[in-house]
């Protein structure tokens, strides 16, 4: 039972949502947003999985004094001071009126923006060194990478003159072409190994979402 | 150790300090970069210039602050586009940091528009924008192709009030409207999968007319579905950002950021070519038996 349950239900359900996106019906539009309501709120378990998981692990590594413990303290009370100033307090949890909450707001803005816009602004620096390194013409298939590259930053270069509309049109043609050539195969390549994962899941012949016992 | 060997065994923390050397001096050293305009984003352009007083669109702002020097300008730009022509906005995002973007695009937009404008020669007259008259905030909801799905039968389904806990039934802006069929289009401003899964849910299911501005990495995967329609128009990094101001005659940020871009691109280049010079050496060097040291 405790296998053939899941199954039965991954079964009904997952044909369920596929015969109702060909059915263009009331009943069917119904069912589906009331299995979409369904989908988020057992979504919203996972948030809290996260939650607990992050807050266990991190006091555990507080706790036992492991390496780099510092960094789990300044996690834990990230987490809880913008869920405190978020809940406005705690003193508003059904209601979005932390969202107007100062220090939430000031917190954002100043902590969390320039933190995310710096750690992402190094890796220009990365790249740079990284392209500095790795653009290198050794063989056939690396130098058109390195002409590609180079194309594609050189293609808006105002620097360039009477070249700059020849470094355009190639760019486009390269994006079009070979671009766009190598893309669809991938995408329609994964789709296909999409929908024959789903089938398996549906049909039962995958079960490893079950777990081992 | 001769100047070849040097070049290959160079030291990256000398490209990162002149990388931040050509930063700095450009960022200080204002001058203009003439932009470029490509025919993704002007289609971009062209169908928000279509747009009439009362029409309806869905912004949806799907990124981080880590994305924000990338997108964050044509968020600005497109936003106070809609709300000078009195097109009514609504805002959402699949992005669980994007409610602070949002937040802060609603915030400076409303400034802005308080002022007289002329735009590409059209003059237009500073007002007061309003929640739920002129625009509305639905937030956040996690899960996004769960989120598309349920907005294409009903925004009410995924957000039964706005951020600001207001049900969507008491908003003006929203009497009428039950899903993406009374939105002239949607722009998505993504640093991530969701637009794929736009593309998949939103324009695949509900066939809704659909824009996408990205992030740079991201502008060459998006080709596909330019071709093939399932987008209208594409606005890949800071030079889409940059070609949409300049297009909607209101350079701000990205058109600024340009010229760093331009200059770091440049550094690259040079960077590149001197490491393929110095490995070209090398190994003929070592091709002929030379001691390479």
């Amino acid at each position: 039972m405790k296998r053939q349950l899941p199954l039965a239900m991954v079964f009904i359900f997952g044909f369920l949502m596929i015969i109702q996106y060909f059915i263009p019906h009331e009943y069917s539009e119904w069912v589906n947003a009331f299995l979409m309501d369904w989908m988020m709120i057992i979504g919203v378990f996972a948030l809290a999985l996260g939650l607990w998981s992050l807050t266990r692990v991190s006091w555990d590594k507080v706790r036992q004094k492991k390496p780099n413990w510092g960094y789990s303290i300044v996690t834990l009370a990230g987490l809880f001071l913008m869920m405190f100033f978020g809940f406005d307090y705690f003193r508003h949890f059904s209601t979005a009126v932390g969202s107007d909450n100062y220090m939430y707001i000031h917190f954002y803005r100043h902590i969390v923006i320039p933190i995310q816009a710096t750690m992402f602004s190094l890796l220009a620096f990365f790249i740079a060194s990284a392209a500095y390194r790795a653009f290198r013409a050794r063989s056939l298939l690396a130098t058109l990478l390195l002409v590609a590259a180079l194309v594609i930053m050189l293609r808006f270069n105002p620097f360039l003159g009477p070249l700059q509309p020849i470094m355009e049109e190639f760019s486009v043609w390269l994006l079009n072409v070979p671009n766009l050539a190598a893309k669809r195969a991938i995408v329609i390549g994964v789709g296909l190994g999409m929908v024959a994962t789903a089938l398996k899941v549906i049909l039962g012949i995958e079960r490893a979402y079950l777990g081992k016992d | 150790m001769n100047i070849f060997d040097r070049i290959m065994s160079f030291d990256r923390r000398w490209i990162f300090l002149s990388l931040a050397i050509v930063c700095v001096v450009t960022f200080m050293w204002p001058f203009h970069v003439p932009i470029t305009l490509s025919n993704e984003v002007r289609s971009i352009y062209n169908r928000f210039d279509s747009l009439k007083e009362g029409d309806m669109i869905y912004l949806s702002v799907d990124y981080d602050p880590n994305a924000l020097a990338e997108l964050h300008p044509t968020t600005y730009v497109l936003a106070e586009m809609c709300f000078r022509k009195n097109v009514k906005v609504i805002f959402g995002t699949l992005s669980n940091l994007g409610q602070g973007m949002v937040d802060q695009v609603i915030d400076d937009i409303t400034d802005s528009v308080m002022l007289d404008k002329t735009y590409n020669g059209v003059f237009y007259e500073g007002r007061e924008i309003q929640n739920g008259i002129d625009y509305v905030f639905l937030g956040y909801k996690p899960y996004p192709a769960m989120v598309i799905q349920a907005m294409g039968l009903d925004f009410r389904v995924p957000f039964p009030t706005d951020y600001y806990g207001t049900p969507l039934d008491s908003i003006p802006i929203m009497k009428g409207v039950k899903n993406f069929d009374q939105c002239k289009l949607v722009m998505d401003m993504a640093a991530g999968n969701v637009a794929e899964m736009w593309i998949t849910y939103g324009h695949g299911n509900y066939n809704v007319p659909l824009a996408l501005a990205v992030t740079g990495v991201m502008g060459a995967d998006m080709y596909p579905y330019l071709n093939s329609g399932q987008i209208f128009g594409l606005a890949a990094g800071l030079l889409g950002s940059a070609q949409i101001e300049k297009l909607c005659d209101n350079p701000g940020r990205a058109i600024d950021g340009m010229r760093i871009q331009l200059f770091a691109h440049i550094l690259i280049i040079l960077f590149i070519i001197m490491g393929n010079i110095g490995f070209f050496v090398t190994r003929r060097r070592k091709k002929m038996g030379g001691d390479v040291r």
